[in-house]
């Protein structure tokens, strides 16, 4: 292989990109060495095995890669913006899309949520950590090596092409030779593995670690819907790990599981990636309906309206996701009985959704509601979520579809109901939860700011779209001529994505003027919170979480306490804590899974195997690892509880 | 690790007495449940493409009962087996237990090494991974589960290594139970197999 096949050259949007990445990584070594941070980096959070430390990293990784694939959304913006624009070829706008849609679910959605879940909820059941802290870290390690992988595609070898659904045989090596379709399949297997152990951690945990006296029903609903989650990775994320190996089979070893030779089925693959697919959009959406309503109740100081009907509407939600998969492909000859049969299992997830809707709207109804930031971002979740799925349901539709079919209607579809729902619950959870995270609020001025503006932004860039999409505009193209007469809706649309990203310095820029000039928290409940993550102290809670894990013997009951007048934090003898220790083996795996993932992409087989080597090294090396934990002592305690009420 | 309602398991097995040991055990079976995602996944690909053979050779020319009878055979002895040594585990019986393992290690490397010759056999009449997509399938699947009984096989060495040393605690109980569940597991796929892919095979599904 020559060098410059390796290296990406001669377009200068990437020689850039190149340039600033070589000069922030020289920045950020040269600001650990000017500190004297390495140490520090090492042991409080690479080797952690805190749930909110690597919560915190899951989110910062996220908010990255929100960037990433903010900026690809404004390059094709670009390029989209007016008829015969030159700004991307066609190769490069493929790039994009496909980089832009894999990265926002998978590098940017699901760690967003996963990060949050990993903060909240064992604080939220009142647990110590997860069930499996050691297993929590090397989830967060496959995700990180995962995404690694996938995003250094467009600087090393150049990236996947084929749209993030990466139907075959565009897929192909015939069709898509190099390694950018490689990258694809091995960044996304890497990162799944986590995923996996993600889902079964967090369920575990939840079954097994809540505090005594909470019962499944007197969860909180972002509980419930981690749990329910949880249970569609676990049984979904197979699917997606068994694909992904028989196309890199395919590609790598000759097999025709997906070919169009010696008896391959390109429909195949679209079956199994939408298996996986269809109910990933549920992965990503139940967590946020939890996060909409915790912060719904709170503040609307009330509690929850039909808590149970939520909880079945979740688990409806859940199994109907399964069931509707062939809805992606109506138009590729399924037969009008299996789109029937689709179709009405598609449009059936609009009931107990609709019921969740009615739920927050009642739990409105008659509260005493403050609008701080999160609530105007789960205020304005109603309407364009239903957009979004009033839409969906016309899609749903098999006779009509194959009108809107593949055009910007689909893409105008999603986008509302992905946004309104996940990217607004990310923001919501992400500034609901900040003080109990830092230690302080984000500033209520700036974050409005940021909430008008992006909503606006969003909405100018999405609406025009449904319009383009009737007026028969495709998906995935690359230019258009005047003649189409879709120039002002495009410019529209364009100029509402750059809305977004004005949006996007603004919350940038919010995090930097907080941190500078908001006042610190004196007490861990931070908006007058109703469930137990507000009952510990704030700035990170103390590692073991609870100086004295509480007793629920309500719903909602940290607000039952403060109703009862019981400070949970008044404890008069505290008792030693037992603790996991930290680790540094899943940092290692990682660092082999790179090596493996790497080679595979350039089909190097001697660095696969050595990689495969040093994973399964690494395995037998934990395996005989009888490291017990450690115990907090009380003096310990007594002291971190101290600082933490002199806070005050 | 301590916890107070630890005092509630202590009529339970060892591998139960712990909270750890608890969780791993139900983490385990969930993980059992992902594992069935993943078979069944790659028996849904085997069955669409099982008649694909592009014109190439077919199952029922190389399929060999007598073959797959005794893979069978030392599949389901070694979790008779591995059956047994978790009962001496229950018992407290270290020696019995190693002694049980090795002897479900031994037909499991028996096992694996059938495999082995078959795929071998197979290669060597003309049908490998590239040849059609019927045994593109069936390779995959096929492999899939004898690499799982392999990583098995070197999971419970370092097991029995570890209880040797240290002997029979709520910790290497676990481990081993653990180990065990994911054999039996292992056991029950091969039975789908071979139904599924050798006797529907033969019969000329």
């Amino acid at each position: 292989m020559k060098w410059d096949e390796f290296i990406i050259t001669g377009d200068p949007l990437i020689l850039g990109a190149q340039i600033s990445i070589l000069i922030s990584a020289i920045g950020a070594v040269f600001v650990l060495t000017y500190f004297k941070k390495w140490k520090w980096l090492w042991d409080e959070w690479i080797t952690s095995v805190d749930h909110k430390k690597l919560g915190i990293m899951y989110i910062l990784i996220a908010i990255l890669m929100f960037f990433r694939g903010g900026i690809d959304a404004l390059m094709m913006r670009t390029q989209l913006a007016a008829p015969n624009m030159t700004f991307l070829d066609s190769l490069h706008y493929n790039e994009i899309f496909t980089t832009h849609g894999t990265i926002m679910i998978i590098f940017m959605a699901m760690p967003f949520l996963i990060g949050l879940m990993n903060v909240v909820i064992p604080l939220q059941i009142g647990a110590r950590d997860v069930a499996f802290p050691f297993l929590n870290n090397l989830s967060f390690w496959t995700f990180v090596i995962g995404m690694g992988l996938f995003n250094i595609s467009f600087i090393i070898g150049g990236s996947p092409s084929a749209g993030w659904t990466s139907y075959m045989p565009l897929a192909s090596n015939e069709l898509n030779p190099g390694p950018g379709q490689n990258y694809y399949l091995l960044g996304l297997q890497i990162s799944g593995i986590g995923t996996l152990a993600t889902g079964i951690n967090m369920m575990v945990t939840i079954f097994k670690m809540r505090a005594k006296g909470m019962k499944l029903m007197m969860m909180p609903m972002f509980t419930w819907t981690t749990l329910i989650t949880s249970m569609i990775i676990v049984l979904a994320f197979p699917v997606l790990t068994i694909a992904l190996a028989e196309m890199t089979f395919d590609r790598l070893f000759g097999t025709h599981f997906f070919n169009l030779t010696n008896g391959g089925m390109p429909m195949l693959w679209a079956n199994l990636f939408w298996i996986w697919g269809h109910p990933e959009v549920y992965i990503v959406a139940l967590p946020a309906f939890g996060i909409f309503s915790e912060i719904i109740t709170t503040f609307s100081k009330k509690r929850l309206f039909g808590y149970n009907a939520m909880v079945y509407s979740i688990v409806a939600i859940s199994v109907l996701s399964f069931l509707v998969w062939v809805h992606h492909f109506f138009t590729m000859g399924s037969g009008a009985v299996v789109n029937s049969f689709f179709s009405i299992t598609t449009m059936a997830i609009s009931i107990p959704t609709g019921v969740k809707i009615f739920n927050w709207l009642l739990t409105m109804h008659k509260g005493r509601i403050t609008f701080s930031t999160p609530m105007l971002w789960s205020v304005a979740f109603i309407p364009n979520f239903v957009i979004g799925g009033v839409t969906g349901v016309m899609l749903a539709m098999a006779a009509a579809d194959y009108q809107y079919h593949n055009t910007y209607f689909l893409v105008s579809h999603f986008h509302y109901v992905l946004i309104a729902a996940t990217v607004f619950a990310c923001f919501a959870g992400f500034i609901y939860w900040y003080p109990k995270m830092f230690g302080y609020k984000l500033n209520e001025r700036i974050g409005k700011w940021f909430f008008w503006i992006f909503v606006a932004g969003f909405n100018i860039c999405f609406f025009p779209q449904y319009f383009l999409g009737l007026d028969g505009m495709p998906r995935r193209i690359h230019i258009y001529g005047v003649e189409d007469g879709w120039f002002a809706l495009n410019f529209i649309s364009t100029v509402g994505a750059f809305i977004m990203g004005l949006a996007f310095i603004i919350l940038v820029y919010n995090i930097y003027y907080s941190f500078r000039y908001s006042p610190r928290e004196t007490t861990g409940d931070a908006w007058g919170g109703r469930t137990l993550e507000w009952a510990t102290s704030s700035a990170i809670p103390p590692h073991y979480n609870f100086a004295k894990v509480p007793e629920v013997t309500a719903m909602d009951p940290y607000w039952d306490m403060k109703e009862k007048g019981i400070d949970p934090n008044k404890i008069d003898k505290y008792e030693k804590i037992h603790m996991p220790s930290n680790t540094a083996v899943p940092f290692v795996m990682g660092c082999f899974m790179f090596l493996a993932g790497f080679g595979l992409v350039f089909e190097w087989f001697w660095m696969g195997i050595v990689g495969a080597i040093g994973i399964f090294a690494c395995m037998a090396y934990r395996s005989f690892d009888y490291n017990d934990g450690y115990y907090v002592s009380v003096e310990e305690i007594e002291e971190t509880e101290k600082r933490a009420r002199e806070a005050k | 690790m301590a916890h107070a309602q630890d005092a509630e398991y202590a009529n339970e097995p060892l591998e139960f007495q712990s909270a750890e040991g608890r969780n791993n055990i139900l983490g385990f079976w969930i993980f059992i449940g992902a594992e069935f995602a993943l078979f069944s996944t790659l028996f849904a690909t085997y069955f669409v493409l099982v008649n694909r053979t592009a014109g190439g050779i077919t199952a029922d020319h190389l399929f060999d009962l007598p073959l797959v009878l005794i893979m069978t055979f030392l599949l389901l002895t070694s979790s008779f087996t591995c059956g047994l040594a978790i009962h001496a585990m229950r018992a407290g019986k270290v020696k019995q237990l190693i002694t049980w393992m090795a002897i479900t290690l031994v037909l499991g490397l028996g096992f694996v090494g059938f495999e082995i010759y078959e795929f071998w056999h197979y290669a060597h009449e003309g049908a490998t991974l590239s040849t059609s997509a019927f045994w593109s399938a069936f390779f995959v699947l096929l492999g899939t589960h004898g690499l799982h009984v392999s990583i098995g096989i070197g999971w419970i060495i370092l097991l029995l290594i570890q209880v040797k040393r240290r002997g029979l605690t709520p910790r290497t109980t676990s481990k081993v139970f653990i180990a065990s569940l994911y054999w039996h597991f292992l056991d029950v796929i091969w039975i789908f197999i071979f139904t599924g892919v050798y006797l529907m095979g033969l019969g000329g599904l």
